[in-house]
């Protein structure tokens, strides 16, 4: 911060007007309290929060928007020749699954926002509110899911424009995508478990790439795992992140592989209960 | 289990890792009054105030808040209290007028309503031009009067203000110290923390002085000033060689310490209020009497009460040689 700046600063507020006496007591007079908000309407609350944030600060979606495109060129170009003759081809079999990847690296982020966040006071301001206890941290996801999909719009245009024709039409791309979307809900209170456990950003950015690299790379969403060996195969058939990718494409393709599909919504569901619990104790004894 | 108490603990206790933060504080502080935690930096000011407003964990003790258990009973007491903390307890990014709506929201009000208190509390708190923008933008003093604002959205019953004036210039103080009686005008009961014995002196009317982690001195102003004796009387006179016979007669009339000042005229002689059954102002009569009779030329006479800054001293002095003779009287205990 510039002396020049804090100088205005300070004139500023030297023209503010002085707090008057009778109109705070007009103010404090009113003793009534609205009823407290409900579960949904407090999360939605944090989660407009997490939108004004957006505004103020859109660098912030630098990830969402630069990050998939590279990603998306990156692999096409990279391996498509190689791996299945043309990029044309191998997008066909890349696309959703490097979605899946984006999407499921950038939730990373959110760790890094509770973490930041803790340290200034206004988290000691929103545990001090009667109102649900989990809501801050939902009202972080909701706003993260609203960048999720940024990136999965985004990454689907790139897709497109290098050839990427799938068999299963917007119902099935809208189908894909909202599976992503659940699965990326629930796995994100990982991240808002090592964001309250942790105590600096650069810890939780450390970690997370430890979790995030080996969980996404050593997936089925390059090259089919046949080739792989047995102890590596037995891995990644079994991880979430293949059975999401598996589910996406086959959905993007115009399938229903309900096996897919109720694996990974199982995956949620265990996600937000063993993490979400934990992110709530955490939160409760910070 | 009084009723018209706002706060009170019992033997409260917040350890961390070796570090007795808070060790064994009993706190009692009436509805609707303004109570001082006056301690230096560290003392475990901060920590009692997290305690009473749900943040932390108490490791013993009893914490209640109008009657109800800050640990099982922590959802009906968030309901009634507010928090300032001692770091901005709003969001930066967002800007002033966005802060106070989102927390109206999340306090139960309907997005109109939201807006329309935003609007009226940043209008008392002559914020309404820096209403459209990021708080980080924001001066301390602003900033203070919006933290302050966001924790009167619902009029509270009970307010903590955790140095609500440290970094602030007299200015910005003085705004803030005119908030703090507006808002005790109203019935509110808040609990100021401070480092500033003239903060306490001018908003509280009971302090409690903190060390260590323990209550080391508790009372009215009055009580805690008369704890280190009733007052000081400086005296200037009129010429510098009666000095010497004036600390002479002082000394026999008040039978108390007298220091010379650095001012060959001056001397100041403090009238203990143990020891005498007299006033401190007829102890002064009778000195100033004493002296006119011997002949020495009084120009300039005071009588003060001792600042809170000389309690405080005398008090946090007093702990320190108590800690090093803890053991002696331990074992004369036992």
């Amino acid at each position: 911060m510039t002396t020049v700046a804090t100088k205005t600063k300070d004139l500023d507020d030297l023209e503010l007007a002085t707090p008057t006496a009778d109109d705070l007591a007009a103010l404090l007079v009113n003793k009534e309290r609205p009823p407290r908000p409900s579960a949904l309407s407090a999360s939605l609350t944090f989660g407009w929060r997490a939108m004004l944030k957006i505004k103020h600060v859109p660098e912030q979606l630098f990830d969402v928007t630069v990050f998939p495109v590279m990603m998306v060129l990156m692999y096409a170009y990279l391996f498509g020749g190689a791996l299945a003759g043309s990029v044309s081809e191998y997008i066909q079999f890349l696309l959703p699954g490097v979605m899946v990847m984006s999407v499921v690296m950038i939730t990373m982020y959110t760790g890094v926002a509770v973490n930041t966040d803790i340290a200034k006071g206004v988290f000691d301001r929103f545990r001090t509110l009667p109102i649900w206890r989990p809501a801050p941290m939902v009202g972080y996801l909701l706003g993260d899911v609203v960048r999720y999909v940024i990136a999965a719009v985004v990454i689907l245009g790139v897709g497109l424009a290098i050839g990427y024709r799938p068999d299963g039409g917007v119902l099935g791309i809208a189908a894909g995508v909202l599976l992503l979307l659940i699965f990326s809900f629930s796995f994100s209170w990982i991240w808002t478990m090592f964001g309250l456990m942790l105590r600096t950003e650069k810890s939780v950015m450390g970690v997370s790439m430890m979790v995030i690299m080996p969980l996404t790379f050593l997936s089925n969403v390059f090259v089919d795992p046949k080739t792989m060996p047995g102890w590596l195969q037995a891995f990644v058939n079994n991880s979430p992140v293949s059975e999401l990718s598996s589910a996406v494409r086959e959905l993007m393709a115009g399938n229903w592989p309900a096996h897919d599909i109720a694996v990974t919504l199982g995956w949620s569901v265990g996600l937000v209960v063993v993490f979400g619990t934990w992110t709530m104790r955490l939160y409760n004894r910070k | 289990m009084s009723k018209d108490l706002a706060i009170e603990t019992t033997g409260l206790v917040k350890v961390f890792g070796s570090n007795r933060a808070v060790d064994g504080v009993d706190l009692a502080v009436p509805t609707g009054t303004v109570y001082g935690v006056l301690g230096p930096n560290g003392a475990g000011k901060t920590t009692v105030v997290r305690m009473l407003a749900t943040l932390l964990r108490p490791d013993g003790g009893e914490a209640r808040i109008f009657g109800k258990d800050v640990v099982k009973d922590a959802e009906s007491v968030r309901s009634r209290v507010a928090l300032t903390g001692q770091y901005a307890s709003v969001d930066e990014d967002l800007t002033g007028s966005e802060n106070l709506i989102l927390l109206g929201r999340l306090l139960g009000h309907t997005k109109p309503d939201a807006r329309d208190r935003a609007g009226q509390l940043l209008d008392a708190f002559g914020l309404t031009e820096a209403a459209g923008r990021q708080v980080k933008n924001y001066s301390g003093g602003m900033r203070r009067r919006i933290d302050i604002a966001a924790s009167i959205l619902n009029t509270p019953d009970l307010l903590f203000l955790d140095e609500p004036t440290t970094g602030l210039d007299p200015r910005s103080r003085n705004q803030v110290w005119d908030i703090v009686r507006a808002v005790v005008s109203q019935g509110t009961t808040v609990l100021l923390t401070t480092q500033y014995l003239d903060e306490a002196d001018q908003l509280a009317s009971r302090i409690a002085v903190i060390d260590h982690g323990k209550v080391i001195a508790e009372g009215t102003k009055g009580d805690l000033k008369a704890s280190v004796g009733s007052g000081a009387v400086h005296l200037r006179l009129r010429e510098a060689a009666q000095r010497t016979d004036a600390e002479r007669v002082l000394a026999a009339v008040l039978s108390a310490e007298i220091v010379l000042d650095a001012d060959p005229l001056a001397l100041t002689a403090t009238i203990s209020g143990s020891g005498s059954d007299q006033g401190a102002a007829e102890q002064a009569g009778r000195a100033l009497a004493e002296l006119a009779r011997e002949g020495i030329v009084v120009d300039n006479f005071s009588l003060g009460q001792p600042s809170l800054d000389e309690v405080f001293l005398a008090l946090t002095d007093k702990t320190k040689s108590g800690t090093d003779v803890t053991d002696v009287k331990e074992g004369a205990a036992a």
